[in-house]
């Protein structure tokens, strides 16, 4: 019987090996999840943070960069001074601080790093850079804050900040991690995709302890961070900053375009703020005083803010009604103020006239041959059809809805349509008399200051435009701005229309504004009051110039400033030859609406 | 001069040399546990765990010399002094030596020092062969039974004392020895029931469902066979007795001290508790599983390493060894030991008197215990229990002791003809 047990044990051993060996099997090839764990447990994934882009304005002028700062970083165990003394001196750190610094480290870690100086300047770096050898445990990490040599533009530009839950949410491709800083608002937020360029990512492993224990692999998976795209603004920064000096003290926007190509040269927001309080550790705190402030820094007005556009939308009529046959250069109608108020001037007046008075009983008549074109034997059907109809041309004009400029928030205002008015007083119960305020661009019309600005553009262009935009090239490259910024848009009037309009706008200016006019530029313009229930009408004007060959079109909005031949009107001219002239040669003028007082 | 002659010749070759293969790959491997890419260090040198161990089986090398120019009845006449010296050794270890983290498992002076609990397996087994020599000896007998059984207890109670227990239970392998020289069988057929049904009834967390399997099973076996009073009744009480133990082991096991209650709760469930008790077998297996077929390469693990896995290059140099080569690393390792085993058996099988005999299945059943349990609980078969891997981990003690209880073997298998004709 024992003769057959060696047999036996060696049966055993045998069959011990292939258990051991199939549950080796099991774990080691028929189950990956071993190897995850292990590269979860000792590979590191240290992202390398690209380098923001940077923007320029559009002569080359930095206005957005990366200011590096530095964070004096400490392992305690490594970390040892013979000379306290000496180290705060080098330092310039108090002695409190540096064991309060110290102890925390130790407190958190005593083998990984820990900040003990925080936002160290360059210059001050400079001065600690060679004494650091001396001292082991000590290294400096350097980070990037976004900073504006010109504190302006702030709106525009925008502010970068960290990711939100929701933007974390919204980022399927997972390119974001919680802690990233990105665009939040203007030029930052809009062109996020391009500045904040790519993320390398570099494998480290490290220790049961956390320690590093240098690269994986040799750097084989490494990927090495591409720098964010800097961007070519449209922006003048020397023309914003004047513009901006002049809205001081005042609300309202100041938009100007370069009518040939849409580029926004100036877009001024006031009041605004200094876009450096915005950066880094500051931001939250900064914003929170910033989003209470009752005169609203933050409101971009100029794509925010809505107004009626008063008398500058005559022009639109004009050419509306040019377009549709309705009027010529020849209709007349007489000054009838039973209809709608109007102010002393000759009656009755043709179309030229019209503009030049801004004639409120002519564009009631005029309006309402446009509208009531006897499609229909029921007036309320004609209408109806004849303001959708009507509607159609206007919205070409790049009004009823936002134009697309590269910002995030745009305001579209508002062409009503028939539904709105079946909405209020029910289909079939509304006619002429009811929308007659739209024929001098009050009622139920609402438009943004860039609008404004652009509707100046069209008129200047002889009727096209391009989708005004804040971006002109990409690493350098024109070609690189999205389509829609190099897409002519047609407003559908004939341009040989615009030469009475544009003659009359001219010839306004001496009528209504006269302050605006400058030596030796033609400026045509148009004045405007934006009716504002709550207080002081809104000082409105729009221009363009020279009117030969127009290199900038302009819009300003001065809140509660009262007519528009005053305050707007005299910004918008200071501005024009500051564009075209480089310098201001009216010093009154220019004291005149720095002072502010209008009223 | 014709004797030497005769015994070189007759001395197993293959044996020394799978030896020494597993003593380079552990050597390697004790290099890879501690090897730091970023401070590189040659393995010869001294100051980290491999040069140590070089120098090591240099002594080992000495040792071996020293066994096989030694006259080949010496270890036979010095069985009993022997084993008697290092149970003198255990004995006095817990008084005068050194104690580490609630164990003093070790004596000596400074640099110089053994753990006697690992010498006493090859003192034990010479013991036991000297004292199963007698012709008069059969294990069948209970009385010769309980005495082989106490040769054996007697260093186990001291080495409980350390408390060693990983150690202690290696002794139990001597069962395997027994087996061969004819302990009845049904002992081994009830001690397998034993541990198998201990085995589920820790697993299985419902004791219930055990009572139910246990009754369902002798219902079985009273219904096959003859339907006799006495047998229903002797298959009733076994069942009970079954039932009984399995609760009364859950309690006992509830009343251990908590580190080794932890230690056979992860055993059934790792996950229980990752970061304490299951964290050397939860490591342990990320490291080994991480390997895949081929390994990551020498010198390019990561989990070993870098300290993931605690007691990396002792008991757990076995993952080491799976995070580096793999798969195929473990098959040509585990292949060698079960080669080495299945020698030793055919060894031992071809010796002429019993002493040698008893002796070699003592080898056998000590390596083959060790090898079995430390590679088992490295990949979560069994619990953590404190016992190196033969000729794979780090250490004097218990490379020397593995060392001397295979060549004593070895020398004794190289005399087989002189042995010629005690047979019992």
């Amino acid at each position: 019987m024992n003769e057959q047990r060696p047999i036996t044990i060696i049966i055993a051993i045998i069959l011990v090996g292939m258990v051991l060996l199939t549950k080796l099997f099991l774990i080691q090839v028929a189950d990956d999840s071993f190897l995850k764990r292990a590269e979860r447990n000792a590979i590191q994934r240290v992202v390398d943070h690209p380098y923001r882009g940077l923007v320029n304005d559009r002569n080359g002028n930095i206005m957005v960069y990366n200011n590096p700062i530095f964070d004096l970083m400490v392992i305690p165990k490594e970390f040892n001074i013979k000379d306290t003394v000496r180290f705060c001196e080098i330092f310039q750190i108090s002695k409190e601080d540096l064991i309060e610094g110290y102890t925390a480290a130790r407190k958190y870690s005593s083998v990984k790093p820990s900040p003990l100086i925080k936002q160290i300047s360059t210059s001050e770096f400079a001065k600690i850079q060679d004494y650091l050898i001396d001292y082991p445990g000590l290294f400096v990490m350097t980070r990037a804050v976004r900073s504006y040599p010109q504190p302006s533009a702030a709106n525009a530009l925008g502010y970068i900040g960290e990711i939100s839950a929701t933007q974390l949410e919204r980022d399927t491709v997972k390119y974001y991690r919680q802690g990233d800083y990105v665009g939040l608002s203007g030029i930052e937020g809009f062109y996020e995709r391009d500045l904040r360029g790519v993320k390398g990512v570099k494998y480290k492993m490290v220790n049961v302890r956390g320690i590093d224990k240098g690269s994986f692999k040799g750097g084989e998976f490494d990927t090495a961070s591409v720098a964010g795209k800097n961007l070519t603004s449209t922006i003048d920064i020397e023309l914003q900053k004047y513009g901006e000096m002049l809205m001081e003290g005042k609300r309202g926007s100041v938009v100007a375009i370069e009518p040939k190509t849409g580029e926004i040269l100036s877009m001024i927001s006031a009041p605004s703020y200094d876009p450096n309080v915005l950066t880094g550790s500051k931001f939250s705190s900064n914003y929170l005083l910033l989003n209470r402030d009752e005169s609203r820094p933050l409101f971009n007005r100029p794509i925010m803010a809505m107004y009626p556009p008063g008398s500058i939308f005559k022009i639109v009529q004009s050419l509306v009604g040019l377009q549709m046959g309705v009027l010529t250069p020849n209709t007349t109608y007489a000054c009838n103020r039973s209809l709608v108020a109007c102010h002393n001037h000759s009656s009755p007046v043709n179309l030229f006239g019209a503009i030049r008075n801004s004639c409120n009983p002519y564009y009631h008549q005029a309006y309402r041959a446009m509208i009531n074109r006897e499609v229909s034997s029921s007036t309320f059907k004609d209408t109806e059809i004849g303001l959708n109809a009507w509607r159609e041309y206007v919205l070409k004009f790049g009004l009823g809805g936002p134009l697309g400029v590269d910002l995030f928030n745009e305001k579209g205002g508002s062409i009503p349509s028939s539904t709105l008015y079946d909405r209020v007083y029910g289909s079939g119960r509304w006619k002429y008399s009811t929308i007659y305020s739209l024929s001098i661009g009050q009622g139920e019309m609402l438009v943004t200051p860039l609008q404004m600005a652009n509707l100046a553009a069209i008129f200047a262009n002889k009727g096209y435009y391009y989708v005004p935009h804040l971006v002109k090239a990409i690493d350098g490259d024109p070609r690189r701005i999205p389509e829609k910024y190099r897409t002519k848009m047609d407003v559908g009037v004939e341009s040989h229309h615009f030469d009475l309009v544009q003659d009359a706008m001219a010839e306004a200016i001496y009528g209504t504004a006269a302050r605006a006019a400058i030596k030796d530029i033609t400026i045509a313009g148009k004045t405007g009051t934006a009716q504002n229930p709550q207080g002081e009408d809104h000082s409105v004007f729009i221009a363009f110039a020279p009117k030969e060959d127009p290199k900038i079109a302009i819009a300003v909005y001065v809140e509660n400033a009262g007519w528009g031949g005053r305050a707007a009107a005299s910004t918008a001219s200071l501005m024009i030859e500051k564009y075209l002239r480089g310098e201001i040669t009216r010093p009154s003028l220019e004291e005149y609406v720095l002072a502010g007082k209008f009223m | 001069m014709r004797q030497d002659d005769l015994y070189i010749n007759k001395i197993d070759w293959i044996t020394i040399a799978i030896y020494a293969v597993l003593l380079l790959i552990g050597w390697f491997n004790i290099y890879a546990a501690v090897y730091d890419e970023q401070f590189p260090k040659s393995i010869f040198d001294l100051s980290i765990n491999s040069g140590q161990q070089l120098v090591r089986i240099g002594v080992a090398v000495l040792i071996i010399l020293l066994i096989m120019v030694a006259d080949y009845r010496l270890f036979e006449n010095l069985s009993w002094i022997l084993y008697f010296l290092f149970l003198g050794f255990l004995i006095i270890t817990p008084f005068i030596g050194k104690e580490v983290n609630g164990q003093t498992l070790s004596i000596g002076f400074g640099s110089l020092r053994i753990q006697p609990a690992e010498f006493a397996k090859f003192t034990t087994a010479l013991a036991l062969a000297k004292f199963m020599e007698r012709p008069s000896f059969d294990l069948s007998q209970v009385k010769h039974q309980l005495q082989a059984l106490a040769i054996i207890m007697l260093p186990v109670f001291f080495i409980m004392l350390q408390p060693d227990t990983g150690t202690a239970m290696v002794f139990s392998a001597f069962f395997i020895m027994f087996y061969r020289e004819g302990m009845p069988q049904r002992y081994y057929v009830l001690g397998l029931t034993f541990i198998a049904i201990s085995l589920l009834a820790l697993g299985i967390e419902n004791n219930l469902y055990l009572v139910v399997g246990v009754a369902a099973v002798i219902f079985l076996l009273i219904m096959i066979g003859k339907k006799k009073i006495s047998r229903i009744i002797s298959f009733a009480i076994l069942g009970i007795v079954i039932i009984g133990y399995s609760y009364s082991l859950d309690y006992v096991v509830s009343k251990l001290p908590e580190h080794q209650q932890n230690r056979i709760m992860v055993l059934f469930n790792p996950d229980l508790d990752p970061l304490g008790a299951g964290w050397n077998v939860t490591q342990s297996k990320i490291a080994i599983g991480s390997g895949g077929f081929l390994g990551k390469g020498y010198l390019e693990g990561t989990q070993t390493k870098f300290d993931f896995v605690p007691e990396q290059h002792t008991d757990f140099i076995f993952c080491t060894l799976g995070e580096e080569f793999g798969w195929l690393g473990s098959l040509i390792v585990v292949t060698l030991f079960c080669a080495l085993l299945v020698r030793l058996v055919m060894l031992a099988e071809r010796q002429k008197n019993r002493f040698s005999r008893v002796y070699g299945y003592c080898v056998i059943s000590i390596l083959f215990f060790h090898f079995m349990i430390n590679i088992a609980m490295t990949i979560g078969l069994f619990p953590v229990v404190g016992i190196p891997l033969p000729f794979f981990s780090y250490g004097g003690s218990s490379l020397w002791s593995f060392t001397i209880l295979l060549f004593i073997f070895i020398k004794l298998d190289s005399h087989r003809i002189q042995l010629l004709g005690r047979m019992g």
